[in-house]
């Protein structure tokens, strides 16, 4: 069983992956941590470098914690990628950071959050942003 | 100064309300298209052309060299922040740009290169004033055998010294000419190529040429190579330069222009030779050649300078021998024979309000693209996260759209794919795109020149060899294809004499 911690090198990603750490050590399990880039776009905001991961991997490595971190660059629904790693790997939970929509954001594109909270197998986590 | 009256009169016909909005339109989409990488001023200029068949000629020239213009800032944009250059007349920009832009330093280099460009756009558009008539002046003088002579300069120029393949760049100028003769013969009056098909006998259009060719080209090889892996986002800022900066730019500006506009000029010029001599001049003549390679500004001053500056040269052969030297020309030369107006060095006796008007634009639109740019950096930046399949689907709507509004015949959207599948054939095998467009615009020109001047001479192929202007453009001609044959026998004879000498030495 795993925590999944799904991040983009953000304020809401790092209160994501804050929130997934807590939660991986108080259910004594491995932490997952997925950041998403699309393949279709020049360039994508939310994929996080590799001196982003390598930061990401220095600090779980410091906590002490069992983790592992992972970049998925196929594809083009970030959703999906989420909902098909979490139960590919039995997720025990999906911890995502949410962020504020408007109305008229949410009508033209949609929600990547709306999409794992309302699809995921498991329970999920949604933090926002301190 | 009769230059300088006739171009204040076309100040005073841009000044209007509705040419000021088309202006900013133009540049607006200009920039855009030139940011996104693959779409350019060419495709952007031929999916507009059906458009402004309903406009007055003169506003949809603005437009179009708005859109020309404002590609050539934005192409440098995406060179930079990304290293994929939007423009082929980018290329050597992403060198030292892109190097600059992961220092940390992408503010400094969009800046020197808005600067450059609107410095060497203006110093650029002024010599067109002073050069074009003149250019007019000596070509109207010219009879049909020269007209000719100089059509085939421009035709060797595109395919065979622009581009890195002359075979491809022949075989694309074939390919160009075949499709240029499709239709009726105008003295003979038979169906050539026509295959029987009606719809063929006016020709096929240019409009459905170039969109197809173009844009669903592109959009079908965008089609088979979707996936590729997206990049960080590199934080722009508010483009600004430091005084150190200012004083390492001038230079290359001034320098740029310099190369850029002669070479625009010439019907063989184009930009990618001018910034590419710009940038050894820069890295020769740099005080800190050690940061060539490492991000040097003067790598991005000086080429940016040389590419607008070649862009306004452009306009020189456009407007005073109606000979197109890049894509984008071409499709403009399309643009006026559809208005019905032609092309040539009576443009600007015909029209004079029109050519002075559009001079007059270029100014007013270079001064909006400086303004545009400099602020709204990091907005152009953010139409790189648009996916594609979005961006791709809404070209091939205005694809299709345009080529159906020509003759309003569903035959023409058959041809409209026979023509992308072409394109996106010719990108498979490394055609070059521009000897085609050129091939095709210039074509039936070219051989109207060349049957006049048969007929003037009775039939005598001598006629074709008139006047010492085609005597040095037939010359121009030969030396340039046998160009490759006169280095191999010049290396031979060099090498012989080495070994000749070294056995004396022996």
């Amino acid at each position: 069983m795993t925590v999944l911690v799904g991040y983009v090198p953000n304020a809401f990603g790092e209160a994501a992956l804050t929130a997934g750490v807590e939660e991986a050590r108080r259910r004594g399990e491995r932490l997952l941590v997925v950041n998403m880039s699309r393949d279709d776009v020049l360039v994508d905001a939310r994929r996080a470098g590799q001196d982003e991961l390598d930061r990401v991997g220095r600090d779980l490595a410091e906590l002490g914690a069992s983790f592992e971190v992972r970049q998925i660059e196929e594809g083009n629904d970030p959703a999906e990628a989420i909902l098909l790693l979490a139960s590919e790997e039995t997720a025990s939970v999906v911890v995502i950071g949410l962020r504020h929509r408007s109305p008229v954001g949410k009508l033209l594109l949609g929600s990547v959050a709306q999409r794992i909270l309302l699809d995921a197998p498991c329970p999920v986590l949604a933090v926002k942003a301190s | 100064m009769d230059n300088l009256t006739a171009l204040i009169a076309g100040f005073g016909e841009v000044l209007t309300p509705l040419n000021l909005m088309i202006a900013l339109l133009g540049v607006t989409v200009g920039t855009a298209v030139g940011v996104l990488p693959g779409i350019g001023p060419a495709m952007t200029v031929a999916l507009l052309l059906p458009i402004t068949y309903g406009m007055e000629p003169t506003q949809a020239l603005i437009l179009f060299a708005a859109i020309f213009y404002g590609g050539m800032y934005g192409g440098s944009t995406t060179s930079i922040l990304l290293n994929t250059p939007g423009e082929s007349a980018s290329v050597v920009t992403a060198i030292e740009g892109n190097k600059m832009a992961k220092a940390g330093r992408a503010a400094q280099a969009l800046a020197t290169a808005a600067i450059g460009s609107f410095v060497a756009g203006s110093i650029a558009t002024l010599l067109l004033v002073f050069v074009m008539p003149q250019v007019v002046d000596f070509a109207i003088s010219l009879g049909a055998p020269e007209y000719l002579a100089i059509i085939l300069v421009a035709f060797v120029g595109v395919s065979a010294v622009l581009g890195s393949s002359r075979v491809r760049g022949l075989a694309s100028l074939l390919v160009g000419l075949t499709i240029g003769l499709v239709g009726i013969d105008f003295v003979t009056g038979q169906q050539r190529l026509t295959m029987g098909i009606p719809q063929l006998a006016d020709g096929i259009d240019v409009v459905v040429v170039a969109v197809g060719i173009f844009a669903v080209g592109e959009a079908l090889w965008v089609a088979a190579h979707l996936r590729r892996k997206a990049a960080e986002v590199i934080p722009v800022g508010r483009p600004w330069m430091g005084r150190e900066d200012w004083k390492r730019s001038w230079k290359p500006w001034l320098r740029g222009t310099a190369y850029g506009f002669p070479f625009g000029a010439i019907p063989a010029g184009g930009a990618e030779m001018p910034t590419f001599l710009s940038y050894m001049t820069e890295k020769k003549l740099s005080r800190h050649p050690e940061q060539f390679g490492n991000g040097a500004i003067e790598g991005v001053a000086g080429p940016e300078a040389a590419n607008n500056a070649s862009a306004a040269g452009t306009l020189v052969p456009l407007l005073a021998l109606g000979l197109p030297t890049n894509a984008t020309a071409a499709i403009m030369i399309g643009a006026l024979e559809g208005y019905g107006l032609e092309p040539g060095p009576l443009l600007l006796e015909k029209q004079p309000d029109l050519v002075w008007a559009l001079i007059a634009s270029l100014f007013i639109g270079n001064a909006m693209l400086l303004v545009l740019n400099l602020p709204l950096a990091p907005a152009w930046a953010k139409l790189l996260q648009i996916p594609r399949p979005y961006l791709y689907a809404g070209i091939l709507f205005f694809a299709s759209m345009g080529a159906y509004a020509v003759n309003a015949q569903p035959f023409d959207l058959f041809l409209l794919l026979v023509l992308g599948l072409l394109g996106f054939g010719m990108r498979r095998f490394g055609l070059p795109v521009l000897p085609l467009i050129v091939g095709v615009i210039l074509g039936p020109l070219a051989e109207k020149q060349a049957r006049r001047s048969l007929q003037l001479s009775g039939g005598d192929p001598s006629g074709l060899i008139g006047g010492p202007v085609a005597w040095v453009c037939y010359a121009i001609i030969a030396v340039v294809l046998l160009w490759p044959l006169i280095a191999r026998v010049v290396r031979k004879i060099r090498d012989s004499d080495k070994n000749r000498d070294r056995e004396v030495v022996a």
